[in-house]
C-alpha cells in the first residue's frame, strides 16, 4: 500500500505491505537507517522515533499507521551543520561507547525536555529506562541529558528575552 | 637452567610429570626441547598454551629470552571477551 | 622489551586528555553503519530454521518443496555443508555448531537456511521445510550433566585432565587442576574452616546489535563479507576454512558494531550467508532476530561451585580449595585447551596470598547453545563463590572485611594461585583507595547493606598489524585492524599523535579491513587499545626514521645529523643553525619530490598486556516485603595502567559494573522441564534500565605497565568481575542471610529469608 506522510519536516511516499512495521518501512524503504532493531518487541527503545511529537517505538507501529502524520527520528535532530544541544552534550560527555543505542537515547532525551524541561535525576531516570544500553551503565547519558536540560533552557530564556526586547 | 612447571591438564601427557629442570635460552628453545621430549605436548601446544616467565604472561611471542634460573609455568591459553 | 620501566613514569603532551571522538558526530547523527545497516545490489533475505527440542535426531530433512516456492533461490542444509575442516577438532565444532549435522544439540540450533527475494518469501519457505524429528533425553543443569546416569551428548568425548584416560564417555570433557602447597595439611593447621556451595545462572553479553551480515560469495572462488564482529580476521579465516575458499579471496569487512562484549568474537550464522550467497550466486543479507541471539548465539556457562577456605586465629588464610562446575553448552570450549572452568579455577583466589590452594575446573557439555567469551569470560562467577566466602572467613576471625582482605592480599613476589609469582601488582593499592574512600563513611539506614569484594583480569595481546599513512598536507591516517567498541580510535589517535608530536585533530583513525592489513587477532582480552596501541608506537617510529631521511634530503646533510622533537625534524649540530625546523607538514609537502609517501608500518604479537585488579564497593536497600534489591551507590576502585582517554576509561569501568549488577540481581537464562528457552528476549531476561541504577563512581589507579612503551593495561574486562559478590556480600549484610545463588531475584531474596527463619 502507499503510505504518504512526513519525515523530519520532508513530504515522503513510501510503498509498503499492510503488516510492515513502522520500523522497517523508515530503515528498508526510506533509507532512515539511523532507527536501529535491537528486540523488534519495543523492549530495547532503539528504534524510538516521534510519532505526531509522541515518543513512540517504531517497531511496535505499522508503516500504514504512518499515513498522513509527521515523524521525527534522529536524522533530524541537527539543524544544518548545528548539531542538537543533546547531540552535542553525548558526544562531549562520553554518553554513548558502541553507539547502537545512541538514536533512540536521544529521541526519547529530546520527549523528555520538551514535556520537562528542568527534570530531576530521577524524572531522567525514568524517562529513558524504555531504552536500553548495554555499554555505559548509563551515567554518562544522564550526566549529558542534565547538561542539555540546562543549555536548553539558558537557551530558551535567551529567546524569551530577545522576543521582548523586540516587543 | 630454567625450571618448568605445567598445570595438570598437561601432565598426562608428561608421563605424569608436573615439573622439569631443561636448559633454553628462549622459549622457542624451551618449546623444541619439551617437544622432542614429550612428543605428545604438541596436541596441547595446537590447541593453544600460555607461557608465564618469571610471572609475566605470553601466548605468542616465543622470542622472549629467559634469564637463568627463570621459572617458566605452562598454562592454557586463555581468552577474554 | 621485557621488562624496561624506563618507558614509564614520563611527561605526555595529549595523552590522558578528553578528546572528543572521531565517530561522535556519526553515531549521534544515525549516519554510523553497523552490521544491519548495509545493503548489496540484488541481496536476498537469509532466515534460519531452527530445533524447538533441546536434543533430537534429525531422522527427516525435506526441503523440496521450499525451494520450488517462487522466489527462493536457495536451501541450505548440512549436506550442503561437507567436512572440510581437515580433522581440526576447532573447526569441525564450529561447523557443527553453524548447522546440525545429523542431530540437534539445544533449542535453537539451526537446521536448515533459506535465502529467497524478501522477507515474507524466505519465511513461507521455511515453513514448507519438513523436519522428523526423534526427541532424545536431554540435560541442560551442570550439576545434573555430571551425574553417572546422565544422558550422554557426545560418544567421542571422555574427560581430558585425568591421570589415565577413562573408560566410559562422559558429559565432563576437561579436569584442570591449580595450586601450590598442600591444602589438606593447611586445613589441618586452620583454626577457622568455613565451606559453602554457590550456583549462578546462565547469562547472556545482551549487545543491543544482533548479530548481522551482508555475504557475498561468487563462483570464482571470491567473496566478501560485511559483518558486526569483534574479530573480521578470525571471521574470514573460519569462514574460509568451513567453505574450502583461499583465505585472502575472501574480504571481510567490520561494520560499526554496536557491542559485543565477547559475544562477536565467534561466528554463529555467517558461514552459512556465504553459503547461502554461494548457492544463490547473490548477495544475502541475514539479521538475526532478538530470539535468536539469545537461543542460537553464545552466553555465558552456568556454573556450580564449592569452596573452602581456611585461617589462623589471627586472620591469615592458610588454605583455600575451590572445585568449580561450568557448562560450556552442547560442545567443548571454544578453543580446547582453553576451556571455561580452567579459566574459573585460574582466577578464583587471584587476589590473595595463600601458602596452601588448591582449585580444580570441571567442565561440562548440557543441551545449551554453545558458550562464549563474556568480558573476563568465567572469572566473575569464580569471583561471586570465592569473595562471598572470604566475608564469611573474616566474620568467623572477627575482622572487617576489609581489614580481612588488606592482611591477606597477594603483592609483588606473592605466588599466584594459578602457578606464577606476581611482579608488581595492584590489589593492595586498590584495597587502600578503598579504605580512604568517603563512600566506606556514608551511613547505612535500616535493610541497608555494604558489600565489598576484588576481581582480577588477565588482559592479552596478540598479533597487531598496523599503518601509518602521512597525506601531503600532513594530516596522518591510521588503520588498524583491531575493532572500536567504546572509543579506541580517539585513543589510538592520541598515542599516534602523542608519538608524531602532532596535534590530535591532525590524526584520523580507520578499522581495516583484511584486505588492507595483515592478519589482527581477534579484540579480546581487552587487548584493543593495549596492542594497536603498541604497534601505532612502532609505526610512528618507523614513519619518523622515514621523516627525518626526507629532512635530510631536503636540506643535503646526512640523516644521522637530523632529529625528531615537537613534530618537527632539526638538524643535530651547530654548523647547521641556518637550517630551520622543518614540521611534519612541510616535509609531507616535499614528499613527491623527495622519494614519494611517507608511511610506517608494523607487524608484532605484543604481549605482558598486564594483569588487572578492581574492588568495588556497593551499598544495597532490600525490601523485606517483596525481596526486591536497590543498589543505592556503587564504587568501582581500577588499576588501569596509564589512562590514555580517562572519560573512556570511567566507561569501561562503570559499563562492567552495570552488566555486573544486572547479572547480581535480574539476569537468567530459564530453561523449561522440555529443555526449552523460556524467556528468550528483553522483556523477561532483564537487563539493568536507566532507572535502575545510581550514578557509578570511579576511580582510576594509574600503575604503568612496566611492558608497554606508555604504560599501558588491558581495562575493559575487569569491572564486570567484582559486582556479583560485592552486591552478595551487601544483601548479605542487610538481610542477615547468606546468598549463594545469581542471580539474587527477588523470589529468591524471599526465599532465604524464609528458610533463615526471619
Amino acid at each position: 500500500m502507499l503510505v504518504s506522510t512526513t519525515i523530519n519536516g520532508d513530504v515522503v511516499e513510501f510503498a509498503c505491505p499492510p503488516e510492515e512495521t513502522l520500523l522497517t518501512a523508515l530503515r528498508d524503504r526510506v533509507g532512515l537507517t539511523g532507527v536501529k532493531e535491537g528486540c523488534g518487541t519495543g523492549d530495547c527503545g532503539a528504534c524510538s522515533v516521534t510519532l505526531d511529537g509522541r515518543l513512540v517505538c517504531s517497531c511496535l507501529v505499522l508503516g500504514a499507521e504512518a499515513q498522513g502524520r509527521e515523524i521525527a527520528t534522529v536524522e533530524g535532530l541537527a539543524e544544518g551543520e548545528k548539531l542538537h544541544p543533546l547531540q552535542q552534550n553525548f558526544i562531549d560527555h562520553a554518553a554513548l561507547q558502541c553507539g547502537i543505542c545512541t538514536p533512540g537515547f536521544l529521541m526519547a532525551a529530546k520527549a523528555l525536555l520538551e514535556r520537562n524541561p528542568n527534570p530531576t535525576e530521577t524524572e531522567i531516570r525514568y524517562a529513558l529506562a524504555g531504552n536500553l544500553c548495554r555499554c555505559t551503565g548509563y551515567d554518562k547519558i544522564v550526566h549529558a541529558v542534565q547538561a542539555s536540560a540546562k543549555e536548553l533552557r539558558q537557551l530558551d530564556k535567551k529567546k524569551q528575552r530577545r522576543k521582548k526586547s523586540k516587543k | 637452567m630454567v625450571s618448568v612447571t605445567f598445570i595438570s591438564t598437561f601432565r598426562p601427557a608428561l608421563g605424569g610429570a608436573d615439573a622439569l629442570e631443561i636448559e633454553a635460552k628462549t622459549l622457542r628453545e624451551l618449546m623444541r626441547k619439551l617437544v622432542k621430549k614429550y612428543p605428545r605436548l604438541q596436541k596441547h601446544i595446537d590447541e593453544g598454551i600460555a607461557l608465564a616467565v618469571d610471572g609475566e604472561i605470553y601466548r605468542d611471542n616465543w622470542d622472549v629470552e629467559i634469564p637463568d634460573g627463570s621459572e617458566v609455568y605452562l598454562m592454557p591459553r586463555i581468552q577474554g571477551g | 622489551m621485557g621488562n624496561d620501566p624506563s618507558f614509564t613514569n614520563q611527561k605526555f603532551k595529549v595523552i590522558g586528555s578528553r578528546v572528543q571522538r572521531p565517530d561522535g558526530v556519526d553515531k549521534v547523527t544515525g549516519r554510523a553503519r553497523y552490521g544491519a545497516d548495509h545493503n548489496a545490489p540484488g541481496q536476498l533475505v537469509g532466515l534460519f530454521l531452527r530445533s524447538p527440542h533441546a536434543h533430537a535426531r534429525i531422522t527427516r530433512l525435506d526441503t523440496a518443496r521450499a525451494e520450488k516456492l517462487s522466489g527462493v533461490k536457495a536451501v541450505i542444509t548440512s549436506d550442503d555443508l561437507p567436512d572440510l575442516t581437515n580433522g581440526d577438532a576447532t573447526a569441525y565444532t564450529i561447523l557443527e555448531n553453524c548447522m546440525a549435522r545429523g542431530r540437534a544439540l539445544y533449542d535453537g540450533h539451526a537446521v536448515a537456511a533459506v535465502a529467497a527475494v524478501d522477507e515474507q518469501t524466505a519465511k513461507k519457505a521455511l515453513k514448507l521445510i519438513k523436519v522428523t524429528y526423534e526427541v532424545l533425553p536431554h540435560v541442560t543443569d551442570v550439576d545434573e550433566a555430571m551425574k553417572p546416569d546422565a544422558p550422554v551428548l557426545h560418544d567421542h568425548i571422555y574427560t581430558a585432565g585425568l591421570p589415565r584416560k577413562p573408560r566410559k564417555p562422559s558429559n565432563v570433557y576437561n579436569v584442570a587442576e591449580f595450586g601450590h602447597g598442600d591444602v589438606d595439611k593447611g586445613f589441618a593447621q586452620a583454626d577457622v574452616i568455613v565451606e559453602q556451595s554457590y550456583k549462578t545462572e546462565q547469562t547472556h553479553q545482551g549487545y543491543i546489535e544482533p548479530h548481522a551480515c551482508v555475504a557475498s560469495a561468487s563462483p570464482d572462488g571470491t567473496g566478501e563479507l560485511w559483518v558486526t564482529t569483534q574479530g573480521h580476521f578470525h571471521y574470514r579465516s573460519v569462514c574460509a576454512t568451513l567453505l574450502g575458499m583461499d583465505i585472502a579471496k575472501l574480504k571481510v569487512t567490520s561494520s560499526e558494531i554496536g557491542g559485543g562484549f565477547g559475544g562477536k568474537t565467534h561466528v554463529w550464522m555467517e558461514p552459512i550467508a556465504l553459503a547461502l550467497s554461494r548457492k544463490a550466486n547473490r548477495p544475502v543479507k541475514v539479521v538475526m532476530s532478538r530470539e535468536e541471539v539469545f537461543r542460537a548465539s553464545g552466553p555465558t556457562s552456568s556454573t556450580s561451585i564449592d569452596v573452602k577456605i581456611g585461617a589462623k586465629k589471627d586472620g591469615r588464610i592458610i588454605a583455600a580449595f575451590a572445585a568449580l562446575r561450568y557448562q560450556g553448552g552442547a560442545f567443548p570450549g571454544y578453543i580446547p585447551g582453553m576451556p571455561w572452568a580452567a579459566i574459573g579455577a585460574m582466577t578464583a583466589f587471584t587476589s590473595y596470598k595463600l601458602p596452601n590452594v588448591k582449585s580444580v575446573g570441571y567442565d561440562v557439555v548440557v543441551n545449551r547453545p554453545k558458550v562464549a567469551a563474556y568480558r573476563a569470560p568465567s572469572a566473575p562467577m569464580a569471583s561471586f563463590a570465592v569473595e562471598s566466602t572470604i566475608d564469611m572467613v573474616a566474620a568467623k576471625v572477627g575482622m572487617k572485611p576489609l581489614d580481612f582482605r588488606i592482611m591477606n592480599a597477594a603483592k609483588k613476589g606473592t605466588r599466584s594461585s594459578f602457578g606464577p609469582v606476581y611482579g608488581p601488582i595492584g590489589i593492595g593499592a586498590t584495597l587502600e583507595a578503598v579504605k580512604d574512600h568517603p563512600h566506606m563513611r556514608a551511613k547505612l539506614k535500616k535493610n541497608q547493606g555494604r558489600g565489598i569484594a576484588c576481581g582480577f583480569w588477565f588482559n592479552f595481546g596478540g598479533q597487531t598489524c598496523t599503518d601509518i599513512n602521512i597525506a601531503t598536507d600532513g594530516t596522518v591516517t591510521v588503520t588498524v585492524g583491531t575493532i572500536d567498541v567504546g572509543g579506541a580510535r580517539a585513543s589510538l589517535s592520541l598515542i599516534a599523535a602523542e608519538e608524531l608530536g602532532v596535534p590530535y585533530e591532525q590524526v584520523k583513525a580507520h578499522i581495516g579491513d583484511t584486505g588492507s592489513l595483515g592478519h589482527n587477532d581477534t579484540t579480546e582480552g581487552s587487548r584493543g587499545t593495549f596492542s594497536s596501541g603498541m604497534a601505532i608506537i612502532f609505526a610512528a617510529r618507523q614513519a619518523i626514521d622515514v621523516l627525518r631521511e626526507r629532512a635530510a634530503i631536503m636540506w643535503e646533510i646526512p640523516v644521522e645529523d637530523v632529529i625528531w622533537e615537537d613534530g618537527h625534524a632539526r638538524p643535530r649540530l651547530k654548523k647547521y643553525k641556518k637550517l630551520k625546523p622543518l614540521s611534519l607538514a612541510a616535509i609531507a609537502a616535499a614528499s613527491p619530490t623527495t622519494g614519494g609517501p611517507i608511511a610506517g608500518h608494523n607487524e608484532s604479537v605484543p604481549d605482558n598486556a598486564g594483569v588487572s585488579f578492581a574492588s568495588h564497593i556497593c551499598d544495597v536497600e532490600v525490601d523485606p516485603e517483596t525481596g526486591a534489591t536497590r543498589i543505592l551507590r556503587y564504587t568501582v576502585v581500577q588499576d588501569a595502567g596509564k589512562a590514555i582517554h580517562p572519560t573512556y576509561v570511567e566507561g569501561q569501568m562503570q559499563g562492567g559494573a552495570a552488566q555486573g549488577i544486572g547479572w547480581a540481581l535480574n539476569e537468567e537464562y530459564i530453561y523449561g522441564e522440555d529443555g526449552r528457552l523460556q524467556n528468550p528476549g528483553f522483556l523477561d531476561y532483564r537487563i539493568p534500565v536507566c532507572s535502575d541504577l545510581p550514578f557509578i563512581d570511579t576511580q582510576i589507579l594509574e600503575i604503568p605497565n612496566p611492558n608497554h612503551p606508555y604504560g599501558i593495561r588491558g581495562v575493559g574486562e575487569t569491572s564486570i568481575v567484582p559486582p556479583l559478590a560485592a552486591i552478595g556480600n551487601a544483601i548479605s549484610n542487610a538481610v542477615g542471610v547468606r546468598m549463594n545463588h545469581v542471580p539474587m531475584s527477588p523470589p529468591r531474596i524471599l526465599k532465604a529469608i524464609e528458610e533463615a527463619g526471619g
